[in-house]
């Protein structure tokens, strides 16, 4: 039995290699991933003076240092979450970018439980995970319900609400969770049993970086393993087949967004007790923007998040590091990524390789065709 | 006479290999109304579509007025004078009539790139005074009735010119009043000098406005005749007889207790037009309830009411004495049903998802493949998954395969595949093998028995009389959304008899119909 | 609170910035609708909001002249249109998700621009840009109450009541305004008439990055003076819902963005009186989600009604149904 399971693991991975549909993607997006470095690399050119140390600060800062490298695993682990949670939305075939709402208030949601609930070390963060992902999980219901009962675009609706929740949440923070001693704006600060454990002492990398391996695991076998993930996988395949097979299909949208919220929340919940002592954003992290390309690059297979939340968080350390010692920004990344979304969604340039092969196919199967009338004749 | 339009030896075959029209000879005299018919699938609608530019001939030509032309699109064909009306009307719903009737070829005020509505409007009534066909320039399309949308659609094509005119079967969205209308104006135009090529599956209309008619068949043209010297006895005969090769063996049926109780259902579609007309018939174990009639008179909407994908007006459906009146497919599953959707690219599979995961999609929630905690046992979905892809001889690398990249007639395995397994008491199935290989055709006739004789209830609709046939130990027949006739055996009827009775030209009382009740 | 709505919506000040907070949402919400109607999902409008406020102040700088950025800026607007247009259609890319990746890349890349030209990141103040003029109009400035709300705006205010205007005309009475809307509602039926529905998109988008471009420039030299990062504040998001409030014509954009202009400006009120301001930042957000709801609830109960009263005989065919009603009396057609 055990056997059958690791032939099955290695023969899907296999169908890789032989089977044309699905090789095909994957070397567009390794296209895409050299294409928008390289043009990264020409951008660095046209902006820099020391284009060359730039270039080098940002191809190899990552591994470089070893401190960028704890920086990287640690940059990790909120596109890891946000990418989870868009993988989740994009297989039920909806593109909402609520998880930027989920995330943002799973962090005020654990900011608050950090400050005032008295709990053991250990169970303290556990129990902030649990209600931010919550909280993170009802918000995501929300442009599902939009769309399921008034058809609003759920990419719009989502965007909205996601200006909402960031006013909503800055409220909650400087209203009820503020230090007033201090100048900047920042909460109060955590209890000390709220903060996670570091994995590596003397560096920020924390134990959120298991709790987002763990994450990744769950959600490979939630999708792939699970009848729930079944359901969602169906349905985003073609909704008209699902309730043909007998699944409530919008049941199953329901569900999904909850689940990605709860991701996405949970996910706000880590960074605040892994790498804070009190919540000190000025602004919205926007880390939903990168979950599109991290969920985008994994073909929304959550198996390959970490691989593609590592190329990104190694894309982000090494514009950060070049930015600080040269003078190129740091947002040139975001021209990067850009280029990678455009690149994937073209699916011209996806079904480039496959349109060829129908071509020739069909040009066959026209030469067929014309023998089939001769012999009419 | 000369013929204005021709179709010389004309070959069409499709890139994926069905030859739609095999050495067509069609022509078409000046000032005539000339009826096409034909069952679904015989070819008529290739023809124009060559004739309209629409599709290239494989080989064989094409003469205007002796001539021949080649079209490379349909801008060639109107430039050469020829209109099409299609089936679905290319409109602009929230536009008025007269702005679509000029779209494309608007007219501008002087000098300027303003649209000129009043001159449109005037186009549109001028037009509509000289050709008689009455609509309303500055009504808006949404708010015109179907008949008056089909009337701007032929003005539409004379504005740009054309005075051959095909249309495709304009009368399956209107009345029988509206229908009337249209005979006389398209008398009119024919008055007026324009040659008129008209689609139906009907008869009874062609009798009454055709000058001249000609018959298609399996993607030959079978005989052209003047509509005075032909009785519609031999039309019909023309229409859907064929050599009846009955390549399936099968014992008599042994029918138990009713398992599929359909009463007084009825369902009307966006046009207001009544496709299912308060159906009521029993279907019982061991038996292969055959239903046929020309395609769109509402045997597709009668299978989706039964499979809970429309809902019906009146009436009830009850699946082995549970009431499943309007319930979600879900629940008519549950009940016993399973289905074999018409549409297998669309509805029956899910074409990127895996072979695996298609098959499993109704039983993936039982206890076989759900395990605690909701996790599904990979081996015993496996292990179904190949059981299925042996028994039913669907060729692939694996099961992991994604359905997409498999041939239409593999597609259809899975389809089969699944809803044969599905353990279930009643099978309704759609044309289970359009667009399937002689092959695969014979290794599905013989489930379809194999069911039967294993106690199951069969629904069985499919456009192939002869697949019908020689499936079927009884069979009914629609037209116009009703059960015009019922036959307890029919191994007893004539593909010529159930002919008159699909084409409406006959209809049996109600007494006989009232049989298939069984009660 | 009853007092003091009255003294808000009293003040001639308030209609002032209700004037001036409407003008931007008003203008790319006609971008989102002329988009829309031609069959395009326009969501880099967010994109080339932001291009144009930074192209705008830079070139405005550059040269010493409002026009040439207000020019500069409309173009880069037109540009992000182009673009979209471009993957959307001769790429066959999913037009939203273009939309997600221009709106990202114009987040980062005008503060990575703006910090390679200045060497700051969050504002333009290093650059001497132009504001683009306010009008005082004669007579009518002299009017009491009322002279103060029309009179004074910035001219791109006044624009965006000529944008409407234009736009109506195009929609409503050029041969382009058939064809776009042809487009949009039955893509096969434009073609068949001989219409090449790519070039009606690129056209309609062209259109939506001028109006766009309006809109940033608006916000960088006049609604302020300078290029602050993120200034677009989901205002191209905001015109994708309104579009759907605005039922796709030119007048209805005009509510539509009332809505959003009135609660913005009533927020600067709102917190004066002591309402948090984070709250009254959410509400034009907030607001314009209910009305979308509101408006799609309504449109959809009059369409069941209009669907119904098919059924019970009463046709509503507006006086045009020739023998349309009839139809209810279908038999089926037998011979």
């Amino acid at each position: 039995m055990t056997s059958a399971r690791k032939r099955g693991f290695f023969h899907s991975i296999g169908l890789y290699f032989t089977d044309r549909d699905k090789l095909e993607p994957a070397v567009i997006t390794f296209f895409a991933v050299v294409f928008s470095i390289l043009a990264g690399v020409a951008l660095i050119f046209l902006v820099s003076k020391d284009p060359v140390t730039s270039t080098k600060n940002f191809l190899l800062g990552p591994v470089l240092r070893t401190y960028n490298f704890y920086y990287l695993m640690i940059a990790m682990v909120p596109i890891t979450f946000t990418g989870l949670a868009l993988c989740i939305v994009y297989q039920a075939k909806y593109l909402s970018l609520i998880a930027d709402s989920s995330f943002y208030m799973g962090a005020v949601i654990a900011t608050a439980i950090g400050i005032y609930l008295p709990l053991p070390k250990g169970l303290h963060p556990a129990v902030a995970m649990v209600v931010a992902g919550l909280g993170g999980g009802f918000i995501g219901l929300l442009p599902a319900i939009l769309k399921i009962k008034w058809r609003a675009n759920e990419l719009v609706s989502s965007l909205m609400l996601n200006y909402v929740f960031y006013f909503f949440g800055s409220f909650i923070i400087l209203y009820f969770l503020r230090d007033r001693n201090q100048s900047i704006l920042a909460s109060l600060p955590f209890r000390p049993t709220f903060a996670l454990t570091k994995l590596v002492p003397n560096t920020q990398l924390h134990t959120g970086f298991i709790v987002a391996a763990v994450a990744v695991v769950l959600v490979s076998l939630f999708i792939y393993r699970t009848k729930w993930g079944f359901e969602i996988r169906l349905s985003g395949a073609n909704p008209r087949f699902a309730t043909y097979a007998g699944l409530s299909v919008s049941g199953i949208a329901l569900y999904a967004h909850f689940i990605s919220g709860f991701i996405a929340g949970v996910g706000g919940a880590v960074e605040m007790s892994g790498l804070y002592r009190a919540f000190i954003w000025q602004m919205d992290p926007s880390y939903a923007w990168d979950g599109v390309i991290v969920a985008m690059l994994a073909r929304k297979n959550p198996k390959f998040v970490p691989l593609s939340a590592f190329f990104l968080a190694y894309l982000r350390v090494g514009a950060d590091f070049m930015s600080r010692r040269g003078d190129v920004a740091f947002e040139f990344i975001t021209f990067l990524q850009g280029l990678i979304i455009l690149i994937l969604a073209s699916d011209r340039l996806v079904n480039s390789f496959r349109a060829r092969r129908l071509r020739s196919d069909a040009l066959k199967s026209e030469a067929l065709a014309r023998k089939a009338a001769e012999v009419l004749e | 006479m000369n013929a204005l339009l021709e179709a010389v030896r004309l070959t069409k075959v499709y890139s994926n290999g069905t030859a739609a029209n095999k050495r067509v000879d069609f022509s078409v005299r000046p000032g005539e109304i000339h009826g096409l018919v034909g069952e679904n699938g015989a070819g008529k609608s290739t023809l124009m579509k060559v004739l309209y530019g629409e599709e290239s001939p494989t080989t064989g030509s094409i003469l205007l007025e002796g001539k021949p032309v080649s079209f490379s699109s349909s801008e060639d064909a109107i430039r050469a004078g020829i209109g099409m009306v299609h089936q679905h009307f290319m409109l602009v719903p929230s536009l008025s009539l007269a702005e679509n009737l000029v779209l494309g070829k608007e007219p501008r005020r002087k000098g300027s790139r303003f649209f000129d509505l009043e001159k449109a409007v005037r186009i549109t009534e001028e037009l509509s005074a000289r050709y008689n066909l009455k609509v309303h320039a500055r009504a808006r399309v949404v708010d015109v009735s179907v008949s008056m949308r089909q009337k701007l659609e032929i003005l539409k094509t004379l504005y740009r010119g054309a005075h051959i005119l095909i249309l495709d079967e304009p009368t399956a969205v209107l009345t029988p009043q509206e229908t009337d209308e249209l005979f006389v104006e398209l008398s009119e135009l024919r008055k007026q000098g324009c040659t008129i090529i008209f689609i139906s599956h009907k008869l009874g209309e062609v009798f009454r406005l055709c000058d001249r008619v000609s018959v298609m068949r399996d993607g030959r043209m079978i005989g052209t005749h003047d509509v005075g010297d032909v009785d519609s006895q031999t039309i019909s005969n023309e229409m859907v007889g064929r050599e009846v090769k009955l390549g399936v063996d099968k014992s008599p049926a042994q029918p138990g207790e009713a398992v599929l109780l359909a009463r007084d259902l009825s369902f009307v579609d966006d046009f207001d037009i009544k496709m299912v007309d308060r159906v009521s018939f029993t279907l019982r174990r061991g038996e292969v309830l055959g239903v046929v009639g020309v395609d769109g008179n509402g045997q597709t909407e009668l299978v989706q009411i039964l499979a809970g994908l429309a809902k019906t007006l009146t009436g009830k459906v009850v699946v082995c004495g549970k009431d499943v009146t309007n319930a979600s497919p879900g629940t008519i599953r549950k009940a016993g049903m399973a289905h074999v959707a018409e549409d297998r690219m669309t509805v029956g599979t899910a074409l990127p998802a895996s072979i695996m995961d298609n098959l499993i999609a109704d039983r993936y929630a039982g206890k076989a493949f759900t395990g605690p905690g909701g996790f599904m046992r990979q081996d015993a979905m496996r292990q179904e998954a190949r059981g299925i892809v042996e028994r039913f001889d669907i060729r692939c690398s694996s099961e992991l395969q994604s359905v997409g990249s498999l041939s239409g007639g593999n597609m259809q395995k899975v389809v089969v595949g699944r809803e044969f397994t599905a353990e279930a008491e009643l099978l309704v199935i759609s044309q289970p093998t359009r667009g399937v290989d002689v092959g695969a055709i014979e290794f599905l006739h013989k489930r379809i028995i194999e069911m039967r004789d294993a106690g199951k209830a069969v629904l069985l609709v499919s456009s192939d009389l002869t697949e019908v046939m020689s499936l079927s130990d009884s069979l009914i027949v629609m037209s116009s959304g009703r059960i015009v006739a019922y036959f307890p055996d029919a191994a007893a009827v004539t593909d010529k008899e159930l002919g008159l009775y699909m084409l409406g030209l006959k209809s049996q009382g109600e007494e006989e119909i009232r049989m298939v009740l069984h009660d | 609170m009853i007092h003091f709505l009255i003294s808000v919506f009293g003040s001639s000040n308030y209609w002032y910035i209700v004037f001036r907070s409407t003008a931007p949402i008003l203008l790319v919400t006609l971008g989102a609708v002329i988009s829309e109607q031609a069959g395009i999902s326009n969501m880099a409008l967010e994109g080339a909001m932001l291009w144009a406020a930074l192209v705008g102040v830079i070139v405005s700088a550059a040269t010493g002249s409002a026009w040439m950025g207000l020019a500069a800026g409309i173009l880069a607007s037109i540009l992000v249109c182009v673009t979209l247009w471009y993957f959307a259609l001769k790429l066959e890319a999913n037009a939203v998700l273009v939309g997600v990746a221009l709106n990202l890349v114009a987040h980062g890349g005008t503060v990575f621009v703006l910090y390679s030209l200045t060497g700051d990141k969050g504002i333009s103040s290093s650059l001497a840009s132009k504001t683009l003029p306010f009008i005082k109009i004669p007579l009518i400035q002299d009017i009491p109450w009322l002279g103060k709300i029309i009179s004074g705006q910035n001219i791109v205010v006044y624009i965006s009541i000529i944008a409407v205007v234009v736009l109506n005309l195009i929609l409503n009475k050029y041969t382009i305004g058939r064809r776009i809307k042809a487009t949009g509602a039955n893509v096969e039926a434009a073609r068949s008439a001989g219409i090449n529905p790519d070039r009606v998109k690129l056209f309609a988008l062209v259109i939506a990055g001028v109006l766009a471009g309006f809109a940033g420039c608006f916000l960088s030299m006049g609604y302020t003076s300078n290029f602050t990062s993120g200034i677009a504040a989901g205002r191209g998001y905001v015109a994708n819902a309104a579009q759907v409030v605005a039922g796709g014509t030119a007048v209805g954009a005009i509510f539509a963005a009332l809505i959003f202009g009135l609660t913005d400006a009533l927020a600067t009120f709102l917190q004066n009186v002591g309402m948090p301001p984070e709250l009254i930042q959410a509400l034009p957000y907030a607001v314009t989600i209910l009305g979308f709801i509101v408006v799609t609830l309504s449109r959809d109960r009059r369409e069941a009604a209009r669907k119904r009263a098919l059924f019970s005989g009463g046709a509503a065919s507006g006086g045009a149904g020739d023998g349309g009603t009839a139809k209810k009396q279908a038999e089926g057609t037998g011979a």
